[in-house]
């Protein structure tokens, strides 16, 4: 009889990275379905390349480099999905494989994989593309063969959009922005799942609604109730304070860090929307606020368990 | 009398608690068939000294351990024999520990006084400390503290919780539950003599609420007294962990500098109370304890008491033996328990539980990287950050490692649990933590 040494514990909890990431890649199904129903099949093919480049750059990564294969924690799958989200069906194929490359290759890996990066790649790609291809990622796509312009483009020449076109998606936008009820599905799974906790989420919305208040007023901009629903609903403001602030590895861990990175995130986006030349400005408040993250986990780790003041050094 | 409100702390995890498997089979008394062995340290401090010599006849009762130092504990022999061997044995814990074999010769003489009934009121603080003392108590929950330590605080007066820990959070285990539900007089018994000792203490009897029936049957058994109370706790690992259970029941926090009466509070194990009223009311020393043979591996799980010193293979073999082929024996729980080499090892005081598996869950666990999802600090009952911890303890930076609280971790493994990327966090902040120790004990 060969016995197992071992030290303890000797029993693990169910989940994995991996059935982490299929739970993000389940709660982002009902945003990426609105997406294909208002965008057609170019909605599907450019999330099909995003993910594909995702995957694909991953495994080429770890081939070139000699290291173990990291695909199958479906962490690039989460990456690609997200990308595709922030990209409009119209995107030219190359966008989302261009796009994927760089936030697996250059964002991630480079920086030595899952774990270890310190911006969130969809994010960093995204801005990465905005940056590179502005005229390319800003040409919205037509919408039920009737160009328009997306509800926050609308709202800068003094229109707001109908609440429940924002709820079902039915108005301009990438393809995983449009619809709140769908993300809100998203959000739920998640919490409900304990994927992730509504920190982060809600700290984000809540700060960002203070500060449109606030900067909105400072910059003249007429701030009613049309302003205020379509600034927080569309765009990417609320998906991004659902999947991508939300990212663990570029999130904070502490739960007061996870607040103070919330609360810039939501301050950033409406100093950006109120101020900036920009009608968006989610992606980059989110990466600024990723930066941040060492610093503010640095500032408040938690006290531990009978520590008391006069106590801890 | 039962508290109406549940209790717990912050943190922990849940982990399948498989006890179905043994806690209906009551305690069953088993006689040893072969030698009995005593290991001289079966307890935190210094090891006992044999104060027998090979070829002596020893009788049941008899003191053949003495401990050295104050703390430490006597170790008694629970049968009558002749002495054959005393050597260092190879144990678990990776160190060699001097033991004391005994030829049984089945006859059962005893001391004189053995099992004498005794009138615990009747007793003064003194005497009841010294029953405890000498007869050899130490926590039987797993840690194997010298209850007569425990016991002697700077000023009786403080201690205002007698907390009996019958939590039994760890999976698998039912020798506490057993016990509860069917020797309740006992343990209440056990908690009286303690109380003596302390006049403005409160005695509490723990227990987590998936255990309905031993909190029915202790609650009755304490009706009508003042000083005694049922206190139900949420059922969540590691709720049995002494700062944890100290915070539910009075919450109040203490950290890895202070002891329980920092806190005003005593907490002792439910198998240690049963014991302690053995040694008080019944003039018996530590002799036997309740064992769980569990796990899918074997073929009747059950719970019983032993003499302690018996060989474990000795119950596994009473217990049916295996079904199936098996690939781990831990003793004591799943999440804290020591996985032993093999089974020709004697039982001891703190051996709660024989759990063999046939399916080792860790064995091809592979880590992957940190996600930096925080379960792990979810999990912390000490509100630490794992993570951080593991990576510092890794890295060998232990400066940082004790400034970020390293030195707090209880190793109760609930972080590597937790983790889904399968890291030994809770293996590297327990070396982490035993190294830095190690230095400073060198330093002074």
């Amino acid at each position: 009889m060969k016995l197992n040494m071992s030290i303890s514990p000797h029993v693990r909890a169910k989940d994995t990275t991996r059935s982490v990431m299929l739970d993000v890649a389940i709660a982002l199904i009902p945003s990426i379905i609105i997406g294909i129903y208002y965008g057609g099949w170019r909605a599907a093919l450019v999330v099909a390349l995003s993910v594909g480049s995702c995957v694909l750059c991953e495994f080429l990564y770890d081939k070139l480099m000699h290291k173990p294969n990291t695909i199958g924690d479906c962490s690039a799958v989460v990456t690609g999905l997200i990308l595709a989200c922030n990209l409009y069906s119209t995107a030219p194929i190359w966008l989302p494989i261009l796009g994927g490359a760089f936030a697996i290759i250059v964002v991630k890996m480079l920086y030595g994989g899952l774990g270890q990066n310190f911006m969130n790649p969809a994010c960093a790609a995204r801005c990465f593309l905005l940056i590179s291809f502005p005229s390319i990622m800003t040409s919205y796509p037509a919408l039920d063969g009737v160009s328009s312009a997306t509800p926050l483009t609308a709202l800068a020449s003094g229109e707001a959009t109908s609440i429940s076109s924002l709820l079902l998606g039915n108005h301009v936008g990438t393809i995983g922005e449009t619809s709140v009820i769908a993300i809100l599905v998203g959000f739920l799974y998640l919490v409900i799942k304990r994927v992730i906790s509504p920190r982060i989420t809600l700290c984000t919305v809540g700060s960002a609604a203070l500060f449109l208040v606030i900067f909105g007023n400072m910059a003249g901009l007429d701030v009613n109730m049309g302003f205020m629903t379509t600034q927080l609903l569309a765009g990417g403001l609320l998906f991004g304070a659902v999947f991508m602030a939300t990212d663990y590895v570029t999130a904070p861990v502490t739960k007061w860090g996870q607040v103070i990175y919330a609360i810039v995130i939501g301050l950033l986006v409406a100093f950006i929307r109120c101020f900036g030349g920009s009608t968006e400005g989610m992606s980059y408040a989110i990466i600024i606020a990723n930066l941040l993250t060492p610093l503010l986990e640095k500032a408040t780790k938690p006290k531990p368990f009978g520590v008391r003041k006069e106590t801890a050094k | 009398m039962l508290a109406n409100r549940v209790r717990s702390f912050r943190g922990g995890v849940h982990p399948k608690g498989n006890k179905e498997m043994s806690m209906d089979s009551a305690i069953e008394m088993l006689s040893p068939k072969g030698e009995i062995s005593y290991l001289m340290s079966q307890h935190i401090g210094a090891p006992a000294v044999p104060c027998v010599a090979v070829g002596d006849r020893v009788l049941v009762g008899e003191t053949i351990g003495k401990a050295p130092s104050f703390v430490s504990s006597d170790i008694c022999s629970s049968v009558s024999g002749t002495v054959k061997a005393i050597k260092p044995v190879p144990t678990s814990s990776g160190d060699d520990v001097t033991a004391i074999t005994i030829e049984n010769d089945y006859e059962y003489e005893s001391v004189e006084g053995l099992g004498e009934p005794r009138d615990y009121e009747k007793l003064t603080k003194e005497e009841i400390r010294e029953a405890i003392r000498s007869a050899g108590l130490v926590g039987m929950g797993g840690a194997g503290f010298p209850l007569s330590v425990k016991l002697a605080v700077k000023d009786d007066t403080k201690i205002d919780y007698v907390i009996i820990n019958c939590a039994e959070c760890e999976p698998y285990i039912t020798c506490d539950y057993r016990l509860m539900i069917e020797r309740t007089e006992k343990a209440v018994l056990g908690l009286k003599a303690v109380l003596r000792l302390f006049d403005n203490a409160k005695g509490v009897f723990a227990v987590e609420n998936n255990k309905p029936l031993a909190i029915e049957a202790l609650a009755e058994a304490t009706e009508g007294s003042e000083r005694m109370i049922v206190q139900p706790l949420k059922t969540k690992y590691p709720q049995g962990g002494e700062r944890l259970i100290i915070e539910a029941v009075t919450g109040r926090q203490i950290n890895s500098k202070m002891l329980p009466a920092d806190a005003g509070c005593v907490v002792i194990n439910l198998s240690t109370i049963m014991a302690t009223a053995d040694a008080v009311c019944n003039r018996t020393p530590l002799l036997t304890r309740v064992v769980t043979v569990t796990g899918d591996a074997i073929e009747n799980p059950s719970n019983f008491e032993v003499p302690i010193g018996i060989c474990a293979r000795e119950l596994v073999e009473a217990a049916g033996g295996f079904k199936q082929d098996l690939e781990k024996i831990i003793f004591g729980g799943p999440m804290m328990g020591a996985s032993i080499i093999d089974l020709d090892v004697p039982v001891t005081k703190t051996t709660s539980c024989i759990l063999c598996l046939t399916h080792d869950e860790v064995k091809n666990l592979e880590a992957t990287a940190c996600i930096r999802c925080g379960r792990c600090m979810d999990a912390c009952p000490e509100n630490l950050m794992p993570l951080k911890l593991k990576d510092l303890a890794d890295k060998r930076r232990y400066e940082e490692f004790e400034k970020l609280g390293g030195l707090e971790c209880i190793s109760c493994g609930s972080c590597t649990y937790a983790c889904p990327a399968k890291r030994r966090l809770s293996q590297s902040i327990t070396a982490g933590k035993r190294e830095v120790l190690a230095r400073k004990k060198a330093k002074k």
